[in-house]
């Protein structure tokens, strides 16, 4: 592998409309940027974004489109383990999913039309194909200060994966959330990488 | 040393803007064009007029005049909204302009947020204007100043069409200079170009035709088309706007040695064209939406009798529906070279039972409140139009039941009612949509004796594309205090003779005024009046939220019918919950016959 290709990882965020999948792609294209990678990200905005279910394309150290083609993406980030399952389609054979085990329960599943399945089954169906990281990302960032937290525990747990220095990232961290929240979002981030670091 | 930012389609086209040194902006909200104006609207220190205008044909004809003065001009918009600005623009070509004037019009291949795909390059030809069809951020913010340019140097007006992929796309994007000097506004009063009576309209046609080829030569010498012949090539590939990088990507991805027609502005450069043609014996267009360029093809190859075979969406081998990506692509290029396409992969999702998880109005939405009564007071049997906006989302209440465009809920209501129909007619419409074309629709209904109840679903916002300003709002775009137009005003003073405004939360109340509006003879008007949770809760609006007593619950379930997404059911316990999503509208506690929904005790 040649520097040019160590530095390309196509990363697919996905999760549910308001969980904070477009602060957690800024936080990775804006270190990206800073550490003077090409990058192309594709986002769910609109209609499709309340309380539906999001997915962003993030494509470190590529110059082209920013739609990740189907079984291209490395790495699959997911902020709500059901949704790590919907488009399971763009995840490489044997990639890796980073995946938050906390459910939200769906409309359709609380007016009873469906129901959501079990997560230890999602975890288990998982397994069998790729490499799953999973853990509680609401608690982590419940314990580091503050739920809303959760997407950057989920950055930081991916954070290793990155072709970006993590001080990089931390100082993206920084310059995106809100000024009162940026300790607690810092300790967000070395809980969720701390957390996979171990696993 | 160059300035890298990591930026948004649209905040990159708004700097694009700024490079290009424009001085007036208008448009309408739209996804995905909407964080163009937001963007520069945002910006305190500017040297440039920018509005939200209350439809695009209004914002068309801001720009226009503006241009006409000899100032840069934009209107923005979604591609939906050239339908409704269609008729400025497409005698605006004939007339043409001074000051550079760009319509952008953002296409979304895959609805994503649309109710339909239409590509608006088709207009650029139908109107004879040129396109600008940018594939990356980066090329999207560099082509503006020149499209300006572009449009002074013709004097005519030019369209620029990003893809929901571009606008939404983010990208670092390398930064240009802002120009310092401006022109200053000069209206010149050339009638023979600015009324367009016959007489004027007909040598203005004949210009616009003779200006056809010197525009397409110009586009062919201009970075945004270029050939790239390979010696012995056999196959030729044509990427139009964010296609072409798809098929680069692939053509990457695989070493495939090809000659490349790249086009981002139109009419197409057929020059380049006729060069490709004569050299290769196959042609894969690939373009987004309608098969623009390859139309374009066939016709060159026809004309000039050269042997190639054109393949594209007319021959099946690139999907005419959806947005294209990589994969398409490589599709295609399978399909041209015969090998045997592997049958779709049983999808993984499918795999594995899923619940689907659609958009929904959120919790505490005013919407979800005002459809409960209206459903409760019509009926199962009654009929629902409905209009664009949050609010379409209703159908998951059986309250939409049509969606056709902007401001139509009204008079298909009112056709529903003309045509015989004896149910009761009851629709509903935002009050954006409502200033932007349901008045239109209103007067209409009132004069013409509709007799139909129209629920204005007034959440003093433009809610769907980001919360942006209307005429019911009192303030602009820019923040400044302007007059605040009443919509019960506005409706008594279009001849309304019944018009009652409500708080949706407060359901007895909500559902006695639909009450009288049913038993109403006539169009009678509901003014459903509660601001939307997203920015009430910006502006500093809180209410206490609520919880289920699990004493008093009895598991039957009224609360969680409602829809709410604040709302779930503890299977274990048989007992509803309301969870921390809860903005405290206080609906369900009103639904709950057994009063086990209270407010949180401090």
């Amino acid at each position: 592998m040649n520097q040019a290709e160590q530095k390309k990882l196509d990363l697919l965020i996905t999760g549910v409309g308001g969980q904070g999948a477009i602060l957690a792609s800024d936080i990775i294209g804006k270190a990206a940027v800073t550490a003077g990678l090409p990058i192309r990200a594709a986002e769910t905005h609109g209609m499709a974004q309340r309380g539906g279910s999001v997915v962003n394309h993030i494509r470190v150290g590529n110059n082209y489109g920013s739609m990740i083609p189907k079984k291209g993406a490395d790495l699959l980030l997911a902020l709500e383990p059901m949704e790590a399952v919907r488009y399971l389609d763009f995840l490489k054979d044997g990639g890796i999913i980073v995946v938050n085990t906390q459910p939200i329960i769906p409309v359709t599943v609380t007016s009873g039309l469906t129901k959501y399945p079990d997560v230890s089954d999602i975890l288990d169906f998982l397994s069998e194909k790729y490499i799953v990281k999973a853990f509680n990302a609401d608690e982590l960032a419940f314990e580091a200060g503050n739920r809303l937290a959760m997407n950057v525990v989920m950055v930081g747990a991916v954070s290793s994966y990155l072709p970006i220095p993590k001080e990089t990232l931390l100082d993206s961290v920084k310059a995106l959330v809100p000024q009162k929240t940026i300790e607690v979002n810092l300790r967000a981030f070395e809980a969720g990488r701390k957390k996979v670091e171990e696993s | 040393m160059i300035m890298r930012e990591y930026m948004l389609g649209n905040v990159a086209i708004a700097r694009g803007l700024l490079e290009g040194g424009v001085q007036v902006l208008a448009g309408y909200p739209g996804t995905p064009s909407s964080e163009i104006i937001d963007t520069l609207a945002a910006i305190e220190d500017r040297d440039y007029h920018v509005e939200w205008s209350v439809n695009e044909k209004v914002a068309m004809e801001v720009a226009v005049g503006a241009a006409w003065t000899g100032v840069r001009s934009v209107v923005t918009m979604k591609h939906v909204g050239l339908n409704v600005a269609a008729d400025p623009f497409m005698t605006l070509a004939y007339a043409g302009t001074k000051g550079g004037l760009i319509a952008i019009v953002a296409d979304d291949p895959s609805c994503h947020s649309s109710q339909n795909e239409q590509d608006t390059r088709r207009y650029a030809q139908f109107a004879l204007v040129p396109c600008f069809d940018p594939s990356t951020p980066q090329e999207a913010k560099d082509m503006l100043p020149y499209a300006f340019e572009f449009s002074e140097k013709f004097e005519i007006p030019v369209i620029f069409r990003p893809t929901t992929r571009i606008s939404h796309g983010k990208s670092d994007i390398e930064l240009g200079d802002i120009p310092v000097e401006k022109s200053a506004p000069n209206f010149e009063k050339l009638l023979d170009r600015w009324v367009m009576l016959p007489k004027n309209a007909r040598p203005r046609h004949t210009h616009l035709l003779s200006i056809q080829q010197p525009i397409e030569d110009a586009l062919a010498e201009s970075p945004w088309n270029s050939l790239e012949l390979k010696p012995n090539a056999k196959l030729g590939v044509i990427g139009a706007g964010i296609a072409s990088v798809y098929a680069q990507e692939a053509l990457v991805e695989l070493g495939l040695e090809v000659s490349f027609l790249k086009i981002g502005a139109y009419p197409v450069p057929r020059k380049l064209i006729f060069e490709l043609l004569n050299t290769v014996d196959t042609v894969l267009v690939f373009e987004e939406l309608e098969p623009i360029v390859e139309e374009q093809v066939k016709m060159i190859a026809q004309e000039s009798g050269l042997e190639v075979s054109v393949l594209g969406k007319t021959n099946g081998f690139v999907p005419r529906e959806g947005e294209l990506e990589v994969s398409a692509f490589l599709e295609a290029l399978k399909k041209t070279f015969d090998l045997e396409t592997e049958p779709e992969p049983l999808a993984l999702g499918t795999a594995f039972e899923l619940a689907p998880r659609p958009p929904s109005l959120c919790a505490g939405c005013s919407h979800r409140a005002t459809f409960y009564s209206m459903k409760k007071v019509f009926g199962k049997d009654a009929i629902y139009p409905s209009d664009i906006g949050c609010y379409t989302l209703g159908i998951q209440s059986g309250t939409v039941e049509t969606t056709l465009c902007m401001g139509s809920s009204i008079s298909v209501a009112s056709g529903l009612y003309h045509a015989g129909e004896k149910r009761p007619i009851c629709c509903s419409i935002g009050d954006s949509t409502f200033f932007h074309s349901g008045m239109n629709s209103l007067l209409n209904a009132i004069v013409n004796k509709a007799n139909i109840t129209v629920t204005i679903l007034d959440n003093r916002i433009t809610a769907m594309t980001g919360h942006q300003p209307n005429p019911g709002v009192g303030y602009t775009a820019t923040g400044e205090t302007t007059v605040q137009v009443s919509l019960e005003e506005l409706c008594k003073a279009m001849g309304a003779g019944f018009v009652s405004v409500v708080d949706p939360y407060k359901l007895e109340e909500t559902q006695e005024a639909f009450k009288a509006a049913k038993d109403f003879e006539g169009p009678a008007v509901v003014i459903a009046r509660q601001p939307c949770v997203i920015s009430g809760k910006r502006a500093g609006i809180r209410r206490v939220p609520y919880v289920v007593d699990p004493e008093k619950c009895e598991g039957c379930k009224q609360c969680v019918k409602f829809g709410c997404p604040a709302i779930g059911f503890d299977e274990e316990n048989k007992r509803a919950v309301v969870t921390a999503l809860c903005s405290g509208c206080g609906v369900c506690a009103q639904i709950c016959k057994f009063d086990a929904i209270q407010e949180v005790k401090r």
